[in-house]
């Protein structure tokens, strides 16, 4: 709030020095002082809420803070805690396991969406809306709907399935396919956003240049492969980092588990994030949760530096 | 004949897709006795919609929501266009560093931080607040990234006939740039709505009063009171969601340019 406020009172002082004189200098003085108070307010809040909180994580994890808020210095030994904590590990397989397995389904899945709707056709509109529909409501009424479709043996999915033979499986109360139905349930969510961003990708490969290649008798295969999939790294890359980085940190990871499974049956769903929160909140570990944080910035770092090496840097950021 | 298949396998996936929310909805409006019968309604109700209204405290939730929501996406348009016009019309020390170190802060996710933005949050006195509902949820680099790409193209002539006549960078903001970037406020305004209305973990996080719930936390809790009132349930879930599909269908256009936009260009 006092922030707002900083931006018109700095006006009558700087108006009055350039009554006074209107040099090169103070015009330079002028519009510096003007670009800070314009920045102030969203600068501050990124500092109060972003990058102290990312610090702080670092100065917590060598302490060990009680429920009442007392902060004992513990030195390395929440780190030390992590090597025997086999909640941990199985967490960090989970969602390395959900990772290898959303991202390459929710990619194929949306991409072939985005071509499926990327010539015009008729009720082309409806067909868009409906694919990225999913993505606007909640996560949380997202977990909802799927907890009732999967309701076991009584629910829609149990039903359609019934003929099959299939009709008892209960997806969601089995360890070994938990897991599988959070990842088909995520890309559902997922894959209309990520059609859209292909779709703008797909809109930079000039027609003229697929037009050419069937002239000269390209397959569609060969058309896809030579043509569209080159000048489309630099989106698939972006898609690539972005789902990772979502994946292990975003509110898919949270939100739509917490919902669903609550990180069960048996712990099968129990993410990094899921299990940092429960640390955190439910048994008020805070110090070993801002340890757990750490160590997940260091794994998204590492993974995204990999990314950038190995693809030499998906160039996606000039302008 | 290869022609018609592709548009003809369009439709049938896009039906597949929205199945799930159709079902939900017509779920909603079935009896409590037949939530699980497969197929169309005998019987169509309003009973369970009323229910959750009248007897589940739903109403306060959709306020709260309602007042988180328009006030984070109003001042945070407001502080990110600032920022935005600083960062792409003015000269100034520091310009690169600055906005790099905004970008920095676009890989940081809210699970992520959420440890020790809690501790922030508490120190600061925001725990069970709307204070500590709305302020933390302002800030994302986001927005300040998509309005500084779209000042970067807007004609400097414009500005330059309001700094002849003499208007200071205020007046130049907020009447020249400011009614200029209408189109991609509108979309992020969307984008902002929706994303705050279904927030869900920070309002957990910060919030223990039951009467600063917000509708995500509302219907997620049902799950445990009304374990088996599916039918009461669903009909919480589909108000939870009216507001954001009405929204999207209303700003799809909008919703579309802002996400396409998104990290690239």
């Amino acid at each position: 709030m006092t922030a707002t406020t900083s931006a018109p009172p700095s006006r009558p002082q700087v108006l009055a020095r350039t009554a006074r004189e209107k040099t090169p200098m103070t015009k330079k003085r002028r519009e510096a002082l003007a670009a800070y108070a314009f920045l102030a307010p969203d600068v501050l809040g990124l500092l109060i809420f972003v990058a102290v909180p990312m610090v702080l994580a670092f100065g917590v994890a060598f302490f060990k803070v009680d429920g009442f808020g007392n902060y004992q210095y513990v030195g390395l030994a929440n780190y030390k805690l992590m090597g025997s904590d086999d909640q941990l590990w199985a967490s960090l397989k989970i969602t390395g396991i959900y990772v290898v397995a959303f991202v390459p389904i929710a990619f194929v899945v949306s991409f072939a969406l985005a071509m499926l709707v990327r010539n015009h056709f008729k009720g082309i509109g409806w067909v868009r809306s409906a694919f990225f529909l999913p993505n606007v409501v909640s996560l949380v009424v997202v977990g909802l709907i799927w907890q009732f479709l999967l309701v076991d043996k009584r629910g829609a999915i149990s039903n359609l399935l019934a003929p099959l033979g299939l009709g008892d499986v209960s997806f969601l109360g089995t360890p070994s396919l938990a897991l599988g139905t959070y990842v088909v349930i995520s890309v559902w969510f997922l894959m209309g956003y990520q059609m859209l961003v292909f779709l703008a990708g797909l809109k930079d490969v000039p027609k003229e240049l697929e037009d050419a290649a069937e002239i000269d008798g390209a397959s569609a295969w060969q058309r896809f492969r030579y043509v569209i999939w080159p000048l489309l790294r630099p989106t698939s890359f972006f898609i690539v980092v972005n789902s990772t980085i979502g994946a292990v940190t975003g509110l898919q990871a949270f939100d739509l588990v917490y919902v669903l499974t609550k990180g069960g049956p048996a712990r099968a769903t129990s993410t990094v994030v899921l299990y940092i929160y429960e640390q955190a909140f439910t048994f008020n570990n805070m110090g070993y949760a801002a340890a757990l944080t750490t160590v997940v910035v260091g794994i998204l770092v590492l993974c995204t530096g990999l990314m950038f090496a190995f693809t030499r840097g998906g160039r996606f950021d000039e302008d | 004949m290869r022609t018609r298949f592709f548009p003809i396998l369009a439709h049938v996936l896009a039906i597949i897709a929205v199945a799930p929310l159709l079902w939900i909805l017509i779920s909603a409006l079935k009896p409590a006795e037949d939530v699980f019968s497969f197929g169309w309604p005998s019987t169509w109700t309003l009973d369970n919609l009323q229910y959750v209204l009248l007897k589940i405290p739903l109403p306060t939730f959709l306020m709260n929501s309602a007042i988180v929501s328009v006030v984070v996406t109003v001042v945070a348009l407001f502080f990110h266009s600032m920022a935005a016009y600083a960062l792409a019309r003015l000269r100034f020390p520091g310009r690169g560093i600055i906005f790099s170190g905004i970008m920095s802060t676009l890989l940081v996710s809210l699970p992520v931080i959420l440890v020790p933005l809690f501790l922030v949050a508490k120190q600061l006195g925001l725990l069970d607040s709307y204070a500590g509902l709305i302020v933390p949820s302002i800030f994302h680099a986001f927005g300040i990234f998509l309005l500084r790409q779209y000042y970067l193209n807007i004609p400097r002539e414009l500005e330059e006939a309001a700094d002849l006549d003499g208007c200071g960078y205020w007046r130049r903001y907020w009447s020249v740039i400011l009614p200029l970037s209408r189109p991609v406020l509108a979309s992020l305004s969307v984008l902002f709505f929706l994303a705050n209305w279904n927030a869900f973990l920070w309002p957990l996080t910060i919030t223990r009063n039951p009467d600063l719930r917000v509708i995500q936390l509302g219907i997620s809790g049902m799950q445990g009171q009304y374990a088996s009132a599916w039918n009461l349930i669903l009909a919480a879930a589909v108000i939870a969601a009216i507001p954001t599909v009405v929204v999207f269908v209303a700003g799809q256009k909008r919703l579309v340019d802002a996400m396409k936009t998104t990290g690239l260009k």
